[in-house]
């Protein structure tokens, strides 16, 4: 296939040293295998994620993703936005379409950006790295440049949610989609079979602000991997990756249970089957230790 | 200029809901059936759930609504959104709700989310980016100092372990991730606030 070129927006958590940043090493291992060229919009800023509107409002939320949109505008014109955080996928998608639904918002949205020097269109398309690898690559050729199969591993695809609503990837359903477990399955792993927490909540930004409230929802969804005999669970999202990986101690302090369950990114999964080692599919960012990915990455 | 909006809406909030809330208009468009209360995944957290505050601003209940830590459980994870028959944006809806009833004051003071959206907002208002090593000391000591230091130490083996997985940098502390022009940045910020503020005071 000829190389694909998209406007990129990788977000706060994919930055060095953030909590996302093996999910970003991972990105770029699969891209350079599956040749994406990421053209990363230059002097990016933060969307506020679902958590700024409080303090954020209306208005100046919007404008957050409207400058990147304007910057995207300049130095990618054409070019799709892509991201690989859910949640900014989600601000930066909503904002593009609230603009070219409300002519007004548009206007007070460009009379906001000129005060930086900037404008808006809005015309890119806003676009989740899922739906780039499922609708532009499709799974057979996901498929191709597998080179160790991961075989034997039992992976519960958690969608989560807001790669999946309100905008969801083309053709699925919100209730439950199954391009995770497609995914899965092409890299040579087996999915488990009616994940039921696949599209729950894991509390998202109120895991911080509600930690008791959220561990218990995540409670049930590492509870129900288990359930299907999961090995580890697979994630797009990287407030879900966290939040599932991260309180599995303060969980099982509280619950007396025993979880020592690895989650990781699609893009992990499909490095390490792409034949990249350890490092280059990120997994040295890994909490929980993925043993049978680590062997077979070594 | 707020409290103006008020006294004119004061015997109205369905209007000054409708005016004054993102989404807003969207609120009599309920038809009660519920599906929304249950498909949230804090149901049981809302003191009253988004099919019972659409029906308190319907009727009048000013107060009780403003002054709820309701809408404050929204975890936008859209479930609401993706089944409601009517097609309310109701994340975005409670969202607004909440706003508004920062913007007049009227939210409960020490709710921990409006805190830490607060705190989330001036994070990365601050260089354009969110500083994730300012945000997580900032959360840790929001309810005091000496609560903070409890809650540090009961956090520390997680922070070891995001700092040895390199997902968490000390050096953050410095200054850390930024954008270039945080001139124009802020000054695209200031002027956004200005037309919504502006927004509000037409209705004096």
């Amino acid at each position: 296939m000829a190389k694909k070129e998209y406007s990129f927006y990788p977000g706060c958590s994919s930055q060095k040293a953030a909590s996302g940043s093996n999910y970003q090493t991972s990105v770029e291992t699969m891209c350079d295998v599956l040749d994406i060229q990421l053209n990363t919009i230059p002097d990016w800023n933060c969307c506020a994620a679902s958590i700024g509107y409080a303090e954020g409002g209306e208005l100046p939320r919007l404008a957050l993703s409207a400058r990147n949109m304007a910057l995207s505008e300049q130095a990618s014109p054409g070019q799709d936005i892509v991201a690989t955080c859910a949640a900014c996928w989600l601000a930066t998608r909503e904002t593009k379409e609230r603009l070219n639904a409300d002519e007004e918002l548009m206007k007070e949205t460009n009379e906001a950006l000129a005060a930086g020097g900037l404008t808006v269109k809005a015309d890119q398309n806003v676009r989740h790295m899922a739906e780039v690898l499922i609708e532009d690559f499709g799974f057979d050729e996901l498929g191709k440049h597998v080179k160790k199969p991961l075989e034997g591993i039992k992976i519960a695809g958690y969608v989560g949610c807001q790669t999946n609503r309100p905008f969801g990837i083309d053709g699925e359903s919100f209730e439950n989609p199954k391009y995770l477990d497609k995914l899965v399955e092409t890299m040579g792993a087996e999915p488990v079979e009616n994940y039921d927490k696949k599209v729950s909540c894991c509390g998202g930004a109120l895991a911080f602000s509600e930690p008791e409230k959220s561990q218990a929802l995540i409670k049930d969804i590492i509870e129900a991997a288990y359930d299907g005999g999961a090995d580890m669970i697979v994630t797009p999202c990287p407030v879900c990756q966290l939040n599932v990986e991260a309180y599995q101690n303060d969980i099982n302090a509280k619950y007396k249970t025993k979880f020592n369950m690895p989650v990781v990114y699609y893009s992990t999964l499909m490095s390490v089957a792409y034949g990249k080692d350890r490092k280059q599919s990120g997994l040295d960012g890994q909490i929980i230790t993925p043993k049978q990915l680590e062997e077979i990455a070594k | 200029m707020a409290s103006d909006a008020i006294n004119y809406y004061r015997n109205n909030f369905l209007k000054e809901v409708e005016a004054n809330v993102e989404e807003g208009a969207w609120v009599k468009m309920c038809m009660q059936c519920g599906v929304c209360a249950g498909s949230c995944p804090l149901g049981n957290a809302w003191e009253h759930t988004p099919q019972k505050i659409f029906m308190m601003i319907r009727a009048g209940k000013r107060d009780e609504v403003l002054s709820s830590d309701a809408m404050w459980m929204c975890t936008s994870c859209y479930n609401c959104i993706a089944r409601c028959p009517r097609e309310l944006p109701i994340t975005h809806i409670m969202h607004g709700l909440a706003n508004y009833a920062h913007r007049l004051g009227l939210a409960p003071k020490n709710q921990p989310t409006r805190k830490f959206a607060t705190m989330f907002w001036n994070n990365l208002t601050k260089k354009g980016r969110v500083n994730e090593l300012k945000l997580g000391i900032a959360l840790y000591f929001m309810n005091g100092l000496v609560n903070g230091i409890k809650v540090a130490i009961k956090a520390m083996p997680l922070g070891m372990s995001m700092m040895k997985t390199k997902r968490l940098s000390p050096m953050e502390i410095l200054g850390g991730h930024g954008i270039k022009d945080t001139s124009g940045f802020h000054a695209i910020l200031k002027k956004a606030r200005e037309i919504e503020d502006a927004k509000m005071k037409k209705f004096d």
